[in-house]
């Protein structure tokens, strides 16, 4: 009998592991045979621990198990939720990206081949470096680490930068808070984004390749170096990639807390051993990046959707999707959300859909306050906004930005005018210190909405100046964009701002 | 986890510092080995780096301050991570951060009285599916109420 039990950090969080003991204590105490998986997490994050077993009739789960119910489970007087692949949750999704996660033995290379893994990477080694590029190119594939710049384009600049060694460097720092992706895909199938990165390499002719990855996800760190091993003893990596006479290869690299690393030229600070301080573009990284060498940064779920375009075709990925956002969004539902997790769908569907319709609503069971849309600089989308479809324009036009696809929801219980200090506060910590409307702006926005707290009307105005200026005056996007959580809230919650006179009259 | 030993010596750190000298960008691997080794990055270790990586104090001292990671002092037998961040804020991590460090008599960064456990704030842990969310010497715990919150702090001895 095999049974899973996904090894995903918050499947771990809810008890996996101690479900996993259980398991494997109960059946060798019946003496029975069962062969224990620890996958990844199907993203049902609501249902972890979510235990599945293989039946004639498919994967059968059971959801939320706590380990005093496997010896029932074990019985087969344990309610079902059927076959897993029916869950509608499950099922409404369609899973390019993370087809894998969840299905397979994350670390076992032969069960990722089985499973679709390696053809994209078997197509790319048949063309050339151009070819590579204008596939990426086609499948319209936009950056999914918050700027939504077009992947093909960057790769096709590093192309063509002459240099003697270029860089493929992964950007795993995922900061913000309500995303997952990244360390979900890593811990649940690594060797897609290993496959990327290699295809990426073939395509841009760099031969070598690093993971920046958190220092907060040690889970994904371990898991991604011992794939990484596994892929060089396979042949997978090294100097001879697949026997195709190519070389790639890859090391992982643990960041050290800063958020602000996970801008890409801060990344590339920190990578070479320096404070993680943004670098001013020009030069763009693309031809002056690592060590000063042509470098491509793309974020885990873009480099982990490339062996699915190559191995379907980029026609195939660019037929779903909305307007300029081609393909599929991993959206992260998180926060105060009754079912939360990861769900993949193609680009367009409504803001309110996801948080009602997937979602169920909050966790508390009161009204939806406000949804915080693309980590920490990303707006606070109020209600009103639910109809916006999830797309990079889209949110554009409505003052929102889709970010990593985090989605982080507040029941009516929140403090707008709290979540606005700790956008600022947050800002003063993380800044790299380089510009002064960043360093010296965050510490104040914190004192003008203490002020406004304590009653201060005319402290209002004073905010909206500051956040002009940090959006002006700014050199990236922490201290330009801060304004967004900070305004939104401001303009579609005034009554969290409204001042104690106000309030008396 | 560290047990608070003296303060380690020039050839000991050469000695954990140096296999890694042969990276490209080698400074933060080798911060992270340090502290892995001793629980926080010792201060003998700033000229033994300057000298290895040919590199100013100022700009040793200068990399190790930057970051949140690098404690420049031992910490408790235990870390303990609580996640300050928006989703876990939508879920009480606000009021569960309080109550801890009341309980527990520290601020922010505080180690308890008896050296048992460190508190520092995290944000964002990736957990954010399954909110509010702590760190236990690098094990997360998920969906954290005041009881989880006890049982966690009487397995790390407080
Ligand atoms: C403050 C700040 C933090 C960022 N954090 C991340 C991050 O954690 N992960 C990421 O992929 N991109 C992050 N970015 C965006 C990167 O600068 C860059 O656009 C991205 O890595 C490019 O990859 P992509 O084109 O595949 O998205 C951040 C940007 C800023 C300004
Ligand atoms: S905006 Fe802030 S984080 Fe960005 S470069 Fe300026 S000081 Fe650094
Ligand atoms: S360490 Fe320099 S601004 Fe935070
Ligand atoms: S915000 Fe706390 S785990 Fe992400």
């Amino acid at each position: 009998m095999k049974i899973f039990v996904p090894g995903d950090s918050a499947a771990k969080a809810l008890g996996a592991d101690d479900v996993a003991d259980a398991l494997a204590r109960e059946a060798k105490a019946r003496g029975l045979d069962v062969q224990l998986v620890r996958n990844g997490t199907r993203g049902m994050v609501w249902l972890e621990p979510l235990v599945e077993v293989d039946t004639p009739e498919g994967r059968i789960g059971y959801g939320n198990v706590t380990p005093d119910q496997v010896p029932d489970l074990l019985d087969g007087k344990l309610n079902s939720l059927g076959r897993v692949e029916d869950i509608d949750w499950f099922a409404r999704q369609t899973r390019l990206t993370f087809a894998r996660c969840g299905v397979i033995d994350p670390l076992d290379l032969d069960d990722y081949a089985a499973n679709g893994g390696l053809v994209g990477l078997r197509r790319a080694l048949g063309m050339t470096g151009s070819q590579i590029v204008q596939e990426v190119t086609a499948s319209g594939l936009r950056g999914r680490g918050g700027a939504g710049f077009p992947t093909g384009i960057k790769w096709k600049t590093v192309a063509e930068a002459e240099a003697p060694q270029k860089y493929i460097v992964c950007n795993a720092d995922e900061g913000d808070s309500g995303t997952f992706a990244d360390r979900m895909i890593i811990e649940g199938d690594p060797f897609s984004l290993i496959e990327g990165m290699a295809i990426a390499g073939l395509g841009v002719g760099a031969t070598r390749g690093y993971v920046y990855l958190r220092s907060e996800y040690p889970d994904a760190i371990r898991i991604l170096m011992q794939a990484v091993k596994i892929a060089r003893q396979r042949g997978l990596l090294g100097p001879d990639v697949l026997g195709s006479g190519r070389a790639f290869d890859m090391e992982v690299r643990t960041g050290a807390g800063a958020y602000v690393c996970g801008e890409e030229t801060s990344l590339l600070n920190s990578l070479e051993g320096k404070r993680g301080t943004v670098r001013a573009k020009p030069p763009l990284p693309a031809l002056q990046g690592f060590l000063g060498q042509p470098t491509v940064v793309n974020n885990v779920i873009s480099l982990a959707t490339v062996p699915v375009i190559f191995e379907k075709g980029a026609q195939h990925y660019a037929d779903f999707g909305l307007g300029r956002s081609r393909g599929t969004v991993t959206l992260q539902i998180a926060g105060n959300v009754k079912r939360g997790g990861l769900f993949e769908t193609a680009f367009g569907m409504t803001l309110g859909e996801v948080v009602n319709d997937i979602g169920g609503g909050t966790a508390t069971g009161r009204p939806v306050k406000a949804v915080q849309v693309g980590g920490p600089l990303g707006a606070y989308m109020p209600v009103s906004k639910f109809d916006t479809p999830m797309g990079y324009e889209e949110f554009d036009r409505q003052g929102g930005l889709i970010g990593h696809a985090g989605l982080v929801v507040f029941d009516d219980t929140a403090d707008m005018l709290r979540m606005a200090r700790f956008a600022m506060e947050f800002c003063a910590v993380e800044s790299c210190g380089k510009c002064t409307p960043c360093r010296i702006g965050a510490v104040r926005g914190v004192e003008t909405i203490d002020r406004i707290a304590q009653g201060d009307a005319a402290a209002i105005p004073l905010l909206t100046d500051l956040c002009e200026t940090m959006k002006d005056g700014s050199l990236c996007a922490l201290g330009g964009f801060t304004p967004f959580p900070v305004m939104s809230a401001l303009t579609h919650f005034p009554d969290d701002f409204a001042t104690l006179q106000e309030a008396a009259e | 986890m560290h047990s608070s030993a003296p303060a380690p010596s020039e050839e000991e750190i050469r000695g954990v510092v140096t296999p890694l000298a042969s990276l490209e960008g080698p400074l933060l691997p080798m911060l992270h080995a340090l502290q892995d080794t001793w629980g926080f990055v010792p201060q003998a270790a700033v000229p033994v780096l300057a000298d290895i990586l040919n590199l100013g104090r100022a700009e040793v001292h200068g990399v190790i301050s930057f970051y949140h990671d690098f404690r420049r002092n031992p910490a408790g037998r235990h870390i303990l991570k609580i996640c300050r961040a928006e989703a876990c804020q939508s879920m009480g991590a606000n009021a569960l951060a309080e109550s801890t460090l009341q309980k527990l008599g520290i601020a922010w960064h505080g180690t308890t009285p008896n050296g048992a456990v460190t508190v520092e704030p995290v944000y964002c842990l990736g957990m954010c599916a399954c909110a509010p969310a702590v760190m236990v010497d690098g094990k997360v715990v998920g969906r954290v109420d005041d009881a989880r919150m006890d049982r966690i702090l009487a397995e790390v001895g407080v």
